[in-house]
């Protein structure tokens, strides 16, 4: 399946390499121009050696100057759940990761998500969710937790949950969801060439703009609240000072 | 008697600072981090805007949505703040909650010069709100990169109830510094998520000695996961502020590059170590087992001859 | 979640200037209670939001003895509860009246 992904978004080449879950590499755009490539595939959760081995491809991006674009592939698991990472910080592994995308992203590298699979959680966050702009094929199944654990944890019955999820999209996993909610931008259409539809996306992020995931979310009607707050928290804050 | 009212004032002061930070509420926290009476809030609770999920919960709201911000003076100099309240659905992120943060951030880096002090004290995502609270995490994040990329120090406080948990610790991880404390914890997946999904054999979520030697403040200063340790009092987290606002370095790719090698260095010492005992003694520590139930003063001292090589990047 | 409403006539103004206070936090066994000097100096209102149904009665009682002993005129208590004990709810309404009154809490 990734396969055929990196062949629909680069019929004109790529040289992405998939190395134990993760990719590293370059896709040719129409004009020529390149584009970096990285990513998590298979469902592997993402661990601090997992996170270091991004946070490094990305660095290479901003120290090698130029501005490529930066297309983040993910279908990952959440972070990876042990008393080993967590010992060692990884914390601080996830954040930075988030970091170097933000960063790579405000000095020329304009990041692009496409999710394709699965992620959850602190995995989410750190990859998907640092970009300018996320988008997914269907199927995709973003999650922040899954049901039965949000069962456990609420102890709320699964049921009740699953008729809950039917009135609000605030909550439970799924692509629609998330797109209401102003993460995911758009779903694309794997029966157009996924080629076109990502030049597109980069014309259009090309220059970085504020982030405006709440105003999407208010749009679609996912997130009622969170755009005006925040604005009239920036408002009073500005005025204040 | 004017004597006996400015010593009465003065034992009220002090009695304030030495207030746990811990036992506190964040109100109460505000209040003895910031200079007296200097705290405005932004979209106070007689605003009465409140989350418009927990009601089909069933579950009571929140004036405030858990979440305090605005600003105030720290030793005269102005500072944006914001603190979570953990007792109140365990100071989880919600859709507001997490929107007066990003308003907050968004703001100081237009203003870029006023520093912004975040007092930690959270579960992670409110799972009830679970996607807009994920969402309020990334879009703060970005905010803060944003703040930081303007010259402005993010400072992190962590000692409360709840610690810094899930998504609460990636933001941390973004602030120019953190302060903890020894009851602080700072975690990414929790010790019951832990053990759910791998088994107690893996991480026994009830060993509190294991959690506090695996996430909890001491461990993260010793490791490299917060710059200052303090004590759980008002003064040393107030000191602590003050002395990382000045101490803020900036964030640019030699800082990344900087904490992309502190951060394999350490996977390269610790990497094959089981416990942080063996971390401990492996840096350099003649009684690890004594850390956890040093006093804090000796502990400091400890935690500075250990250091090596230096946290300052993050 | 119930929702409560009782008006009183007080006997006499709150003290003070204070327009607002807050106290307490909105988790078990506790409280969140909003004061604001919004009515006319011999009233007083108190608006509860509560997560244990079926104690009407009981608030009625600590709200009527609270207003007799503390004569809070002019005020209006707004209340997030999370199922608190009457003598937590009695501290917290204490602690709000003090607090709007310039008083240490």
């Amino acid at each position: 399946m990734l396969a055929d992904i990196l062949t629909s978004l680069f019929p004109h080449g790529h040289d992405v390499v998939l190395e134990e879950g993760l990719l590293a590499g370059h896709g040719k755009r129409p004009n020529g121009d390149a584009l970096i490539v990285v990513g998590v595939d298979g469902r592997l959760p993402v661990g601090i050696e997992q996170a270091a081995w991004l946070s490094r491809k990305v660095l290479d991006a901003i120290e090698a100057g130029g501005n490529e674009p930066i297309l983040v592939l993910i279908d990952s698991d959440s972070q990876r759940m042990s008393k080993r990472d967590e010992l060692l910080g990884i914390s601080e592994f996830l954040a930075h990761l988030g970091k170097c995308l933000i960063y790579a992203d405000r000095k020329g590298h304009a990041t692009i998500g496409l999710l394709y699979g699965h992620t959850a959680a602190g995995a989410f966050i750190a990859t998907a969710l640092a970009t300018r702009t996320l988008v997914a094929l269907p199927g995709a199944e973003p999650a922040v937790m899954d049901l039965p654990s949000m069962s456990r944890v609420t102890k709320l019955s699964l049921e009740v949950l699953q008729e809950k999820a039917k009135s609000t999209p605030v909550f439970a996993p799924g692509l629609d969801n998330l797109a209401q909610t102003g993460a995911v931008a758009t779903v694309l259409d794997p029966g157009q060439s996924l080629a076109d539809q990502l030049e597109g996306l980069l014309i259009a992020s090309a220059s970085a703009q504020p982030d405006t995931r709440d105003l999407l979310g208010k749009k679609r009607k996912g997130r009622p609240k969170a755009a005006d707050i925040a604005e009239r928290v920036y408002e009073l804050a500005r005025a204040s000072v | 008697m004017n004597t006996k009212v400015s010593s009465s004032a003065a034992y009220e002061m002090s009695a304030r600072l030495a207030a746990s930070w811990y036992e506190a509420s964040a109100r109460q926290r505000l209040a003895g981090l910031l200079d007296e009476s200097s705290f405005e809030e932004f979209i106070g609770p007689e605003q009465r805007e409140t989350s418009p999920h927990l009601a089909q919960f069933d579950l009571p709201e929140q004036f405030d949505d858990g979440m305090i911000v605005g600003r105030g003076r720290l030793n005269g100099e102005r500072v944006l703040v914001a603190a979570q309240e953990g007792r109140f659905m365990g100071g989880a992120f919600g859709e507001v909650h997490g929107a007066k943060l990003t308003g907050l951030l968004r703001a100081a880096r237009e203003i870029g010069s006023v520093p912004v002090l975040i007092l930690f004290d959270t579960g992670g995502v409110r799972l009830q709100e679970a996607n807009a609270g994920e969402l309020a995490i990334a879009e703060i994040m970005l905010a803060l990169i944003d703040a930081r990329l303007a010259g402005v120090p993010v400072i992190g406080l962590i000692g409360g109830r709840a610690g810094c948990y899930g998504g609460g610790s990636l933001i941390a991880g973004c602030c120019s510094a953190l302060a903890v404390s020894e009851q602080g914890r700072i975690s990414v997946s929790g010790p019951e998520v832990i053990e759910t999904n791998r088994g107690v054999e893996e991480f026994d979520s009830k060993d509190r000695a294991l959690v506090w030697r695996t996430m909890g403040g001491k461990h993260r200063r010793l490791v490299g996961g917060a710059e200052v340790f303090v004590d759980d009092t008002m003064a040393s987290f107030r000191d602590a502020a003050t002395y990382l606002i000045q101490h803020s370095p900036a964030l640019d790719a030699s800082m990344l590059e900087a904490e992309q090698s502190r951060l394999e260095q350490r996977t390269k010492r610790f990497g094959h170590l089981e416990d942080a005992l063996d971390i401990w003694q492996s840096m350099g520590a003649r009684d690890a087992q004594a850390i956890p139930g040093m006093a804090y003063e000796d502990f400091v001292v400890l935690a500075d001859q250990l250091e090596e090589p230096r946290h300052d990047a993050r | 979640m119930e929702k409560l409403n009782y008006r009183h006539v007080a006997a006499s103004r709150a003290k003070g200037e204070k327009h607002q206070a807050v106290v307490g936090v909105v988790a078990s066994g506790n409280l969140e209670v909003l004061v604001e000097r919004s009515l006319p100096e011999r009233e007083c209102e108190v608006d509860i939001r509560t997560a244990a149904e079926g104690f009407g009665e009981v608030w009625q009682a600590v709200v009527a003895d609270f207003v007799e002993r503390r004569s809070p005129g002019g005020l209006k208590f707004s209340i997030n509860d999370g199922g608190a004990r009457p003598d937590m709810v009695a501290l917290r309404l204490a602690q709000a009246a003090r607090a709007v009154e310039g008083e240490p809490v």
